[in-house]
């Protein structure tokens, strides 16, 4: 052998048991739908299917509601901060034990490599029902007044790009204010939700307090339209999530939307290249680029543009693509055969509008969906690369002149989640930051969540905080 | 080769030894001594150890060792670290209970009660660790070009003279709040009733506590108190076991000495909720300016 | 960053005066430890198994200076030590040969004598090593000795003390003084990075020692906590990377000290294989500075070749 080749390094499937086809989660069982058809879930890496599922419709929809308003009503709104705490605690420690087979399932499921699932997905979603266990006993601390008060019912829509992860995002703190909650998954990623349902009996959750539901778009509409909610969660689209605004509308229902983003990822000419160009690959190719705040936008100071382009190219051409279960995978599978013909799409049209497309050599599997690395240079504003979400491993770089010049670039969009500045200036990143019209904004790093943070958009990227003492607000009447 | 039927003879306990724990292991006390204990009814339990002037020393030197690295963790690790504690606790609880029965006085089933409050108090301020910089921090609106933050920040190295009554909730309530901002403790227990203590020693060396975060002295306060308030390297004490007036004085005149922060003795009911007092008692609060341009 | 680009007229000009040098050192792109650290992390969990396995350590074998540096070292001593680098597992002639052996000045015309047409190297410390606190005539004359005797290859150490306190010609003129008393002799500069703290001065001397006329760069004496780590052996990996962009010479990297398992050693491997590229893959280009690593890589080839794990009384101590 003349050259370093990694051998083959899969993490052994034989860790997780998926069953050939699975209910619904309702009062703390799993039961058959009533009136939806069952839909399969497959290996994006493979198309393998690995389950069943069923679909709920909105007779079961109903039903998880009013189980989730039993819960509320007789258990968990009674029940003691500090009682709900301990069972947040279970949970979170569940996750831990159980955490390289979730870790499995996740990878499985979504596509994602399995080195982002085990070291970035799962801890964090151990590490947010920590950080809110914490909080169900001192919600009186968390700035909303001296006797905050739960909502009640919360319907929880989340996305396929972090199937667990957005699952922690909308449960933990909702449980930890005293809701109950429904929650339906992505109908392309269900089965680390059906997992988690698994962890809630293994924690001796009362029965109600966490409602699955799987199912589509139709399913996550009869929840949110459902009358008996009180507060709706959305993750997932900005089409989506408009319509979701629309259909509460009229109603007593508190909403938070976490939508869309067209992030700029803003490099000067003093920024410390090498962990500049890791933060840039980061940032687009991350969980395959399926990430709402992915940035996508690469800003380049003119100054270094040609350094900055050639180190990432290189860098790029290190990027191993293939199956999410190796250990050594960077960037795994499109989750689904749709969401590669609309990266295909969008390319596409960057390329017949004139920007120049480049990937570096890569083989791709011949089953599956794959899209490879790709960055799109000689892209402008008026660029449709440069507008829309691609949610893929696409990266569009335009350039700028003067910090100014890159605040007007960066915020001329719809879209507000976040943004990322590269430079070894202090007092420009804090300059730059205000400027910013964007929820989050990370300064010479990217892609970074934490239990503890605050996060979401401005403008079209939707409206709320998940995270943090913030995250919390959402969850309670005040 | 079984010589007797030993279902007719009552099992000989094995009986255990209290010590004090410094740094991570369970030396006894360098002057030799020991005191003894009695149950609430002046029947003996045990020998403890009777913790000295140098041992106190001894576990200072042990705290601040283990400070930088206790500081340096993240919260959300400092917070795991205490909730695994209240988890071994929970396997102890039988011993818990007979320890704070016999000492307190209490019946059984009220000991029970005691240590329940006791783990419940260790979950309670777990949850701390990642949101009290969120609940007592702030960034400050100042007038100018600056960004302007503040950040709670542990103290170092606390004292503390726990309560004589509340053995084991008591103490549990005077060291949790200390230890989960980053602060490391020297706590000396409580004089007449030290078993839980030193139970609880044995509870923080198996539950990810570094060794010296927490430091346990079993003895007199009022003997050890004076070398610990007089301390340059110890930067706050807690008098909450020192019932005497004159002498929480003396205690509070000796600490001024290197400017200590100084938790006076008051009444205390334990079982009640905490507040943020305890927390805040033993934090700095640093203010940052940066200036924020092109 | 501007400056990394600029190509040999230009990387030549900033030697030509003392601010020359130290706007153009200055003047190097940041380092984020933050980064940095994060960087190496990830590369430290790349997955190396089965046949990638058995290339990584057969070539860290080979990578190997066999070293002993200390003040009890006698001949026999050394003799031992020549003997594990010329057959490091007698129960596998299999096993490769090691890079070099890595000795004090005093004990190099041993090491040459036990290695003589063995195709293995003779390095030897010299310039006050470790501190590197004496005259420069005096680590002149070390240096010589070092060469006079045998030595193949000579690991100096820098003037911290200089150049932490911003003396860069100094640094610079010391280490072209020492290359040119080294003669046809490979010449690696340790910088020792345990005391240079930051990494940003960790690239900047990176820079000076490869401008100055060093054949490799090397992390440590292995008298310093902390000795080699990854993030540091990354950032001077990026450094020989970008002197290469600029001029088309390679560098060689040699990180030393601390490195004692296999484990630890692959993941060096891969962060050269991902950083500075599989050209640096080579004995020629990386060194590892270690002792009780060689062990066990001999461990870790045995158990890939067997099955099952073998105890340390099965390999012989140098």
């Amino acid at each position: 052998m003349s050259r370093f080749e990694y051998a083959p390094a899969p993490e052994s499937r034989a860790i997780v048991d998926i069953k050939s086809s699975y209910g619904l989660f309702v009062n703390g069982q799993f039961v058959e739908a009533t009136d939806g058809k069952p839909f399969k879930t497959v290996s994006p890496a493979s198309e393998e299917v690995l389950a069943e599922v069923s679909e709920a419709g909105p007779a079961d929809v109903d039903k998880a509601v009013r189980a989730a308003r039993k819960a509320f009503d007789k258990v968990w709104g009674p029940m003691s901060g500090k009682d709900r705490a301990k069972y947040l605690f279970r949970i979170a420690r569940l996750i831990q034990e159980r955490s390289r087979e979730l870790a499995v399932l996740e990878s499985l499921d979504n596509g994602k490599p399995i080195r982002e699932s085990r070291d970035v997905d799962i801890p964090l979603v151990a590490a947010h029902f920590f950080y809110y266990a914490g909080w169900a006993d001192k919600l009186e601390y968390a700035g909303v007044g001296d006797d905050p008060q739960p909502w009640g019912v919360a319907g929880q829509v989340i996305p396929w790009n972090f199937p667990m992860l957005m699952l922690a995002w909308k449960i933990a703190p909702a449980l930890a204010a005293g809701n109950t909650v429904v929650l339906k998954p992505a109908e392309t990623t269900p089965l680390t939700a059906l997992a988690f349902a698994e962890i809630c009996q293994q924690a001796d959750l009362p029965p109600g307090v966490v409602n699955i539901v799987t199912g589509a778009g139709r399913t996550g509409q009869a929840l949110v339209e459902h009358p008996d909610v009180d507060k709706v969660a959305f993750t997932g689209s900005t089409d989506v999530g408009r319509a979701t605004a629309k259909s509460v509308a009229g109603t007593r229902k508190a909403v938070t939307l976490e939508l869309g983003g067209k992030a700029a990822n803003i490099v000067f000419e003093d920024a410390p290249i090498d962990q500049t160009i890791e933060g840039i690959v980061n940032g687009i190719f991350f969980n395959q680029g399926h990430v709402c705040c992915a940035g996508s936008r690469l800003l380049v100071q003119e100054s270094v543009y040609d350094e900055v382009l050639a180190r990432l190219k290189r860098r790029m051409g290190t990027l191993r693509v293939g199956d999410p279960l190796d250990k050594n995978t960077d960037i795994g599978a499109i989750n689904s055969a749709a969401q590669l013909a609309k990266i295909r799409e969008l390319s596409q049209i960057g390329e017949d509008e004139g920007a120049e497309r480049w990937s570096p050599e890569c083989e791709l599997p011949a089953n599956g969906y794959w899209f490879p690395p790709t960055v799109f240079t000689g892209v402008s504003q008026a660029h449709r690369i440069a507008r829309e979400e691609i949610f893929g491993p696409v990266l569009s770089v335009l350039t700028f002149r003067t910090p100014a010049e890159a605040v007007e670039k960066a915020n001329n969009t719809p879209f507000g989640l976040s943004a990322g500045i590269w430079t070894e200036k202090g007092s420009r990143i804090l300059w730059m930051a205000n400027q910013l019209r964007a929820g989050v904004v990370w300064a010479n790093t990217f892609n970074r969540f934490d239990p503890t943070s605050p996060f979401g958009g401005y403008k079209e990227s939707g409206y709320g905080r998940e995270g943090g003492r913030h995250g919390l607000e959402a969850y309670l009447a005040h | 080769m079984p010589t007797k039927d030993t279902a007719t003879t009552p099992r000989l306990e094995v009986r255990k030894t209290y010590k004090l724990y410094i740094g991570g292991a369970f030396p006894r006390s360098e002057s030799g001594r020991s005191y003894v204990v009695n149950n609430a009814k002046g029947k003996f339990l045990a020998n403890a150890s009777q913790a000295s002037r140098k041992d106190a020393r001894d576990a200072v030197v042990a705290a601040r060792k283990a400070f930088g690295g206790w500081h340096a963790r993240t919260a959300y690790n400092r917070g795991q670290v205490l909730y695994r504690i209240a988890e071994v606790m929970e396997g102890r609880h039988q011993q818990f209970s007979a320890e704070v029965a016999a000492g307190e006085g209490l019946s059984i089933s009220k000991a029970r009660a005691v240590v329940d409050a006791s783990i419940d108090r260790w979950v309670w301020y777990a949850g701390w660790a990642d949101k009290l910089a969120q609940v007592v921090g702030s960034s400050n609106p100042v007038a100018g070009p600056y960004f302007d933050f503040s950040l709670p920040e542990a103290t170092g190295v606390v004292a503390v003279l726990a309560p004589q009554d509340s053995s084991l909730l008591g103490l549990t309530s005077v060291i949790a709040p200390a230890i989960v901002s980053g602060n490391t403790v020297v706590a000396v227990s409580s004089y007449e009733r030290p078993l839980p203590a030193v139970t609880l020693g044995e509870v923080m060396a198996t539950s990810d506590v570094p060794g010296g975060v927490v430091n346990l002295l079993t003895g007199s306060a009022s003997e050890i108190g004076p070398w610990l308030a007089s301390h340059d390297d110890v930067n706050a004490i807690d008098l909450c076991g020192i019932t005497s007036d004159d002498e929480a004085r003396d205690l509070e005149i000796a600490a001024a000495g290197n400017l200590k922060r100084v938790r006076r003795p008051a009444e205390e009911d334990w079982s009640a909720d905490q507040g943020l007092s305890r927390l805040t008692q033993y934090l700095e609060l640093k203010t940052v300016w940066h200036p924020i341009g092109v | 960053m501007t400056t990394l680009d600029s190509g040999v007229d230009s990387l030549a000009d900033v030697t030509s005066s003392e601010d020359r040098l130290r706007r153009f050192l200055l003047g190097l792109p940041g380092v984020d430890q933050v980064g940095a650290e994060a960087r190496a992390a990830t590369l430290g969990t790349r997955s190396i198994k089965t046949s990638a396995k058995q290339y990584a350590l057969d070539l860290a074998i080979q990578m190997i200076d066999l070293t002993t540096l200390e003040g009890q070292d006698t001949p026999g001593k050394v003799r031992a030590l020549c003997a594990k680098a010329k057959r490091p597992d007698p129960a596998d002639p299999t096993a490769p040969q090691v890079a070099a052996v890595c000795v004090y000045p005093d004990l190099v015309a041993t090491a040459k004598r036990e290695l003589q047409g063995t195709g293995i190297n003779v390095a030897s410390v010299a310039t006050a090593f470790p501190s590197g606190r004496s005259s420069l005539a005096i680590k002149i004359q070390d240096t010589k000795d070092a060469v006079a005797s045998g030595a193949d290859e000579v690991d100096m150490v820098i003037d911290r003390g200089a150049f932490l306190s911003g003396r860069y010609a100094m640094v610079f003129d010391e280490i072209a003084a020492i290359r040119e008393a080294a003669g046809d002799a490979h010449l690696k500069v340790i910088l020792e990075t345990g005391e240079l703290v930051t990494y940003d001065n960790v690239r900047r001397a990176s820079w000076l020692a490869m401008l100055a006329g060093a054949d490799f760069i090397k992390t440590s004496t292995g008298k310093v906590s902390p000795a080699a780590t990854l993030p540091v052996t990354l950032v001077m990996l990026e450094a020989v990377r970008d002197y290469h962009e600029a001029t088309g010479l390679h560098i060689g990297v040699k990180p030393a000290g601390g490195i004692r398992t296999a484990k630890d050693a692959i993941k060096y491997l891969v962060t050269v294989n991902e950083t500075a590229g599989p050209d640096w893959l080579d004995p020629e280009l990386f060194r590892f500075g270690a002792s009780s690593l060689l062990n066990d890589l001999l461990m870790q080839r045995t158990k890939l070749a067997t099955g099952h794990y073998p105890g340390p009384d099965y390999f012989t101590l140098d």
